[in-house]
């Protein structure tokens, strides 16, 4: 496995390149109102991606099950979807639906992706404890991150707290390392598995990964849609993700994908 | 964007040609034409593979131009 290790000047470049997905996701957060559209908040999140001179990652990224390359700058995936969503023009956000925007640039050579969901006017108390929770399990992750400890005992954990409360964690995506390229070694999983035990990931200073909890409400299993690209659970239920670009540092983690005061 | 689980992701095909050296060129459901070579557990259980036949092919994400014929149903 060849983990590239970041400098300190290249960690400070990718906080530069998360700052600037930081501030979009803030802005989006901000405008998602009931009746906007998910083509609106890709607008601004290109507008403003461009006045920050960073180029969007997800625009153009081709994949083997679509005919398109991906259209959009931000991920929308409402309610059941998973992640992937293509922003539309037809898609109008309403009142009490759940909207998960995943957003990534490159600045200057070096990448930041993170993730947030949020909710639309008044939400339904079981989705709002889905949202909580699926934040909570990435800052319990973030919190745990530091050099030498082994990323199994972090996806365990991550696991067991989405499932006592009910919930399931989607097995079929999983974290990446990031750098200059938007998807790096290593695969990092939100659950364990024997694949993981048995090639286990050991924190060192210098990773960066972009940790991307997904957790749905009803059953883990999900399936794509004829688009190629958006990804829903198959149960119907609704799925939060949460993500965040983290740098390994000295002791313990940081959090690139933040907002500069 | 999310990272899928594992590299190579399983299609389903349709043989359009045979050529030399146990290659086909199939279609997939998208509509890509692919060259697939037939894996090598088939070979060694002497599957025969012919244009028409619906295949299983994976691919991997580093060449969409390329894949490898699974299964044959």
């Amino acid at each position: 496995m060849a983990i590239t290790l970041r400098s300190r000047r290249e960690i400070e470049l990718m906080r530069k390149a998360g700052a600037v997905v930081a501030d979009v996701l803030l802005k989006l957060k901000e405008i998602a109102e009931p009746g906007v559209t998910t083509a609106r908040l890709d607008q601004v999140a290109s507008l403003m991606a461009a006045d920050a001179e960073a180029e969007v990652l997800f625009k153009g990224v081709r994949s083997p099950l679509s005919k398109i390359p991906f259209p959009g700058a931000i991920c929308a995936s409402l309610n059941e979807q998973v992640v992937h969503g293509i922003p539309s023009e037809k898609t109008k956000l309403k009142d009490g639906d759940i909207l998960s925007i995943d957003f990534g640039v490159r600045l200057e050579g070096y990448c930041g992706d993170a993730a947030v969901t949020i909710a639309i006017g008044d939400i339904s108390d079981d989705k709002r404890s889905l949202i909580d929770l699926t934040k909570h399990i990435l800052e319990t992750a973030i919190s745990k991150s530091a050099p030498s400890v082994r990323w199994s005992q972090i996806a365990a954990e991550m696991q067991k707290l989405a499932e006592s409360a009910g919930f399931s964690v989607v097995k079929d995506f999983v974290g990446h390392g990031i750098g200059r390229k938007m998807h790096e070694e290593p695969r990092v999983p939100n659950f364990v598995s024997r694949e993981l035990l048995t090639n286990d990931i050991v924190l060192t200073e210098g990773m960066v990964l972009a940790v991307e909890p997904m957790v749905n409400a009803g059953s883990s299993a999900v399936r794509t849609l004829k688009n190629g690209w958006t990804v829903v659970t198959r149960d119907g239920k609704c799925s939060a993700h949460y993500e965040h670009t983290i740098a390994i540092v000295e002791n313990g983690c940081e959090v690139l994908t933040m907002n500069r005061r | 964007m999310k990272m899928a689980k594992k590299d190579t992701i399983r299609l389903q095909a349709t043989v359009t040609d045979a050529l030399p050296n146990a290659m086909f060129r199939v279609e997939l459901e998208n509509g890509h034409r692919v060259l697939a070579h037939v894996s090598g557990k088939m070979r060694m259980n002497f599957i025969r593979i012919l244009p028409g036949d619906t295949v299983i092919v994976e691919m991997s994400p580093y060449d969409l131009n390329r894949g490898r014929i699974v299964l044959r149903n």
